[in-house]
């Protein structure tokens, strides 16, 4: 019988990142509910003494596979390594981050091991012994409640959205082979080109600030930028303002663009198209800037202010300098 | 160069999504549909491809009859030929369903790349590509923004949190696309009218001799979540709507 709950720890450059410990707590509660440990596998070179933080987190026993294949990232390799423990243990229920790397993971092993996958899931319970995957479909138009009938069943989570929380567990440690053929690893990492910014991506960032096509041009955005600074957060764009070259693609949100799960998405100069509302609606908190006050986005917004952005945005600046130092 | 494309019909990004009473599913009777746009992205780069180095475009379709009129959309728009795959019996066809029916057609011909979308905008998976890549036992590139064929392989852009990968895989292998690949271009009216005769090769499950059990169900479809009503902050001056601003999410919201 398929028992445990597990979770693909992601780690880059012998770091952890947040959204393993994510995952480690969604997966800590229902183990608990299942009466069943946590299991974790953690895949890299030199990444056994990460282990130990995954317990923190709750995780009993964390399965390191070590090999100099394994890093940096290859899909084939990490696929081959994760689905050869999983078959030799069968969790019941295997989760990843929905992060670009556990996505890019999750869909090859679920082919691999011939079982079912809910994605980019925004909770996760379980009804009847079973995981049941609730995720937005149609760009968050609706909601499905996905159970899968083989075994393991796996779900990716998106990130920022699953609460972290410590639960000290012994996170005993088992080395296995991953035994990875080399000629079966035809993709090849020829170059990695770090952002330098110093920020984190929009997908993990807690607080974002965007602009769309009121920013009126590139300058516009110094403004939004002063704002992030003083929030600790990012700047986002809407299509029509990466479309027209003011900022990157990396920074549009929507449909077409990244979906974001920030505690706090300040909308500036942005009208709230379906297609935009599809990658922001899921944030904690919506504040809208915009002088129409007929604008879509007022319908998602938590506070809005129907005003000019570039007289409300520098007031709101110094607003929350004063509040935060 | 052999290139496949595969598309998927959706409903266009516009549409208002009605869940039914039952929550069975969605009302699809008033649904206009369209190419899912990361398609458009694959198709264009696999007919730029063709351009460039000579060959053929496939597009490969699962779907209703009523599919057939994107792969159309596909050939109007430079596509070769197409294959759809066409089957009461994968009206409940997932992920895993759907790329076996893929891997199936596409086993039985040429193949140099194939082309997804990095995800379909009704399911929002991101599954098909991989799975694909995988049933096929060929490598895969997700999430692409910049691709080069240099003869035996390709070299790809991947942007991934804080940075991008650049990467080179042997070909065969099925690469997904962003945007940011490309623009992707209109049909033409000559490219609508060579369209209708271009050949359309269509088949049912059994042809293929595949499983149609679904590995996944969707048990229930339910609304979104509601908000709460938000507020609208009013004030005579800038000054103090955004002061009034701050406190709410300091006090009320504390997310700063
Ligand atoms: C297939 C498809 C995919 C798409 N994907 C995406 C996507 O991923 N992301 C996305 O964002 N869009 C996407 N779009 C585009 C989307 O439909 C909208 O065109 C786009 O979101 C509009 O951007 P905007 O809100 O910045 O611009 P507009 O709609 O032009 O809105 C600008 C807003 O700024 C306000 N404004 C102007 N000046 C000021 C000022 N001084 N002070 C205050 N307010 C001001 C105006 O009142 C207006 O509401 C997609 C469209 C399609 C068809
Ligand atoms: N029914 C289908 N027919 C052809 N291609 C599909 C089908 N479903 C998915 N795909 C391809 O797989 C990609 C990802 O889809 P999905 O995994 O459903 O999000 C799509 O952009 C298509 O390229």
């Amino acid at each position: 019988m398929a028992k445990g709950v597990w979770i693909i720890a992601e780690q880059r450059d012998g770091a952890l990142r947040k959204i393993s410990f994510e995952l480690a707590s969604a997966a800590r509660k229902l183990a608990d509910q299942l009466g069943d440990e946590v299991g974790a596998i953690l895949l890299g070179s030199g990444v056994e003494n990460l282990a130990a933080q995954l317990g923190k987190y709750g995780v009993d026993k964390v399965f390191v596979g070590d090999s100099p294949a394994l890093e940096p990232y290859i899909t084939e390799a990490h696929a081959a390594a994760a689905a050869k423990i999983i078959k030799e243990n069968s969790p019941a229920i295997v989760l990843l981050g929905a992060s670009v790397q556990g996505k890019d993971l999750a869909a090859r092993l679920a082919g691999k091991l011939a079982t079912g996958l809910a994605t980019d899931c925004t909770d996760v319970k379980i009804a009847d012994g079973k995981l049941v995957a609730i995720r937005p479909m149609y760009a968050g138009k609706c909601f499905g409640e996905v159970v899968t009938s083989a075994s393991p069943q796996m779900a990716s989570l998106r990130p920022n959205v699953f609460a972290m929380a410590e639960n000290a567990k012994a996170a005993a440690v088992t080395k296995f082979d991953p035994a990875i053929d080399a000629a079966s690893i035809k993709s090849k990492v020829l170059e990695v080109q770090k952002d330098t910014s110093g920020k984190v991506d929009l997908t993990e960032a807690n607080v974002i600030v965007a602009g769309g096509r009121g920013m009126k041009g590139p300058e516009g955005f110094q403004i939004l930028e002063e704002l992030a600074e003083v929030l600790k957060g990012c700047v986002g764009a809407s299509r029509a303002a990466v479309d027209a070259g003011w900022k990157l693609q990396k920074d549009q949100v929507g449909q077409t663009g990244k979906v974001v799960s920030p505690n706090l998405y300040i909308a500036c100069g942005i009208s709230g198209a379906i297609q935009h509302l599809a990658g922001m609606s899921s944030s904690k908190y919506i504040v809208a800037i915009n002088k129409d006050a007929e604008a879509p986005i007022f319908t998602k917004a938590d506070y809005g202010v129907v005003d000019d952005l570039f007289k409300v945005v520098p007031e709101l600046t110094s607003a929350c300098k004063k509040l935060v130092g | 160069m052999n290139i496949i494309a595969c598309v998927k019909q959706v409903p266009d990004t516009e549409a208002q999504i009605k869940v039914k009473a039952d929550g069975s599913g969605i009302e699809d009777g008033q649904i206009k549909w369209v190419m899912n746009p990361y398609d458009e992205y694959g198709v264009e780069e696999a007919l730029r491809l063709k351009e460039k180095n000579g060959g053929e475009v496939t597009i490969v379709s699962v779907g209703p009859a009523r599919a057939m009129e994107t792969i159309r959309t596909a050939l109007a728009m430079g596509a070769d030929k197409g294959v759809h795959v066409s089957d009461p019996a994968l009206d409940n066809a997932d992920a895993y369903v759907t790329a076996s029916a893929l891997a199936a057609v596409i086993k039985g011909m040429p193949y140099d790349i194939i082309l997804c979308g990095q995800r379909a905008i009704d399911d929002d998976s991101g599954q098909v590509g991989p799975m694909l890549a995988e049933l096929l036992g060929i490598p895969q590139l997700t999430l692409v923004t910049k691709l080069e064929f240099t003869g035996s392989s390709v070299k790809v852009i991947r942007p991934i949190e804080g940075a991008q990968l650049s990467i080179e895989t042997a070909l065969p292998c099925v690469v997904t696309a962003q945007k940011g690949l490309n623009e992707p271009r209109y049909a033409s009216l000559p490219g609508i009218m060579k369209a209708k005769k271009k050949p359309v090769d269509v088949k049912n499950a059994a042809a293929l001799g595949i499983s149609t059990d679904a590995k996944t169900k969707v048990a229930k479809t339910i609304p979104p979540p509601a908000r709460p009503p938000g507020k609208i902050i009013c004030g005579d001056e800038p000054a103090q709507k955004a002061a009034e601003v701050a406190r709410l999410l300091r006090e009320e919201a504390k997310v700063i």
